[in-house]
């Protein structure tokens, strides 16, 4: 790597979000300080230099920070296009396939997932898996156009939409794990289920994404805090 | 001598995430077949060229479709990156920034002009309304210091964060029509009000821009729209 360049990811290890810069930089064989950041006592460091959103991840590289995962992602692409595999493909209309769906992840994917996580009713968590399976049904239509018979979103290697969609794998699993529901079922979207499993066995991957107990250790005591916090303030 | 592109615009002139296309095509001196589409009662092409979301704006290139306008506005500065200025910045960390302050818009402002025009009572949409000058607030600091003391966000001429910004500027004016709020304040936010000013006298804004009558025309279609939704559910 160039001498020169220092590059710290501000960041929490169960984040999603995280993951995907840490894919980012492992894919392009990049190596970075891993900064764990206490999200409920924010570092003097996070907050200057996310003072819009005070949120992670942010990559600081020699002093100047990046916000935004997929706009920290085309960043590592661009501004280290020399070194390792490019993550957009080289020709226009690719890479605004590959930013749409990139986009699509976050707007239509993790939006209505997340919601159904944090669900305070059944109705509010099964509205949020509705809408969940029916962008996972999207993107199984997505992988079988973008991949053109190869193993990835980005065609032979793995690109913007893999690393996307990818950093959520720990996730998936630890859902499964929870409530024995498979986001991603052979059955229905045979091709994302295939993805998965070729995905998670990259060296990249592994080195990036949580492991999985852990993730549902954590899950699971947040779903108990959240459940504690309910009954305490229906009991005032 | 490089024959005319088949390029066709699917568009509805007021709407923001449009105007930032068309000015961009603007920008580029790309010339290109446009077609307004009736959002009530989508058109087969709209339908086809996008299956995902269904929405506009969409260019069509050589019969091939780009949707969602910040894909969009990169593709055309990629496409014709020999003509006219760039639209993005060259630089990887600017062109981060850049990225970042549209995402931004995105997210904020145009949800809390829908949210200000949608809302059902007086608290609601007091309550967008002070997320609007959030908003501005934010927009201010981001000018000062994307600027750099120059006359846009991108300097000396207008780039793509003027353009994610200036394409909003009508909707703005919509709710100045409406509910007498001044979002773009000579008071609050001077820097943006100045930059404003010179924003809606470029060639881009002026060609494309539409009247703000006709924006208030369409909010007050789309309220009718909303109100008699929730009275059928």
């Amino acid at each position: 790597m160039a001498g020169g360049d220092d590059l710290k990811l501000l960041g929490a290890w169960a984040s999603p979000f995280v993951t995907r810069v840490k894919l980012a930089l492992n894919f392009k064989g990049l190596s970075f300080e891993d900064v764990e950041e206490d999200l409920s006592n924010k570092s003097e460091l996070l907050l200057s230099s996310n003072p819009v959103h005070k949120k992670v991840p942010v990559l600081v590289h020699n002093g100047k920070p990046i916000c935004e995962s997929v706009i920290i992602v085309q960043y590592i692409d661009e501004a280290f296009a020399g070194i390792g595999p490019a993550l957009l493909p080289s020709d226009p209309y690719e890479r605004a396939i590959a930013r749409f769906w990139a986009a699509y992840v976050d707007d239509k994917l993790v939006a209505p997932w997340v919601q159904s996580l944090r669900a305070k009713t059944e109705e509010e968590k099964s509205e949020g898996l509705k809408q969940t399976f029916a962008a996972v049904e999207t993107l199984e239509g997505a992988l079988r156009e973008c991949s053109k018979g190869e193993g990835y979103f980005g065609g032979e290697t793995v690109g913007l939409v893999d690393i996307s969609l990818g950093s959520l794998l720990s996730w998936l699993n630890a859902t499964e794990v929870i409530s024995g529901t498979k986001i991603f079922d052979p059955v229905k979207t045979p091709l994302l289920a295939a993805w998965m499993e070729r995905f998670s066995k990259l060296d990249a991957a592994k080195a990036a994404l949580p492991e999985v107990d852990r993730v549902v250790e954590f899950a699971k005591k947040r779903q108990a805090q959240a459940a504690a916090a309910a009954a305490a303030s229906e009991t005032k | 001598m490089a024959a005319k592109p088949d390029l066709k615009l699917l568009g509805m002139s007021v709407s923001p995430f449009v105007i930032r296309v068309r000015m961009a095509l603007h920008m580029k001196g790309v010339s290109h077949e446009y077609i307004e589409q009736d959002l009530f009662n989508k058109s087969e092409l709209l339908l086809e060229s996008s299956p995902v979301e269904k929405k506009v704006p969409v260019l069509i290139h050589d019969g091939k479709p780009v949707c969602d306008s910040p894909a969009i506005v990169q593709y055309i500065d990629e496409v014709w990156a020999a003509t006219g200025p760039p639209i993005l910045p060259a630089d990887p960390y600017e062109r981060a920034v850049a990225r970042f302050w549209t995402a931004y818009v995105d997210d904020k402002l145009f949800p809390a002009y829908v949210g200000t025009a949608k809302a059902a009572t007086e608290e609601e949409r007091t309550q967008q309304i002070n997320e609007m000058f959030a908003v501005m607030g934010q927009l201010e600091e981001a000018f000062a210091q994307c600027s750099n003391g120059k006359a846009f966000f991108a300097g000396d001429s207008i780039g793509n964060l003027d353009i994610a910004v200036g394409c909003n500027l009508l909707l703005l004016e919509v709710l100045r029509s409406m509910y007498g709020v001044e979002f773009v304040d000579t008071g609050r936010t001077p820097l943006l009000a100045a930059w404003a000013k010179r924003f809606g006298e470029t060639d881009a804004a002026r060609e494309v821009v539409p009247d703000v009558h006709v924006a208030v025309e369409y909010a007050k279609k789309r309220q009718a729209y909303w109100a008699a939704a929730a009275a059928t559910k």
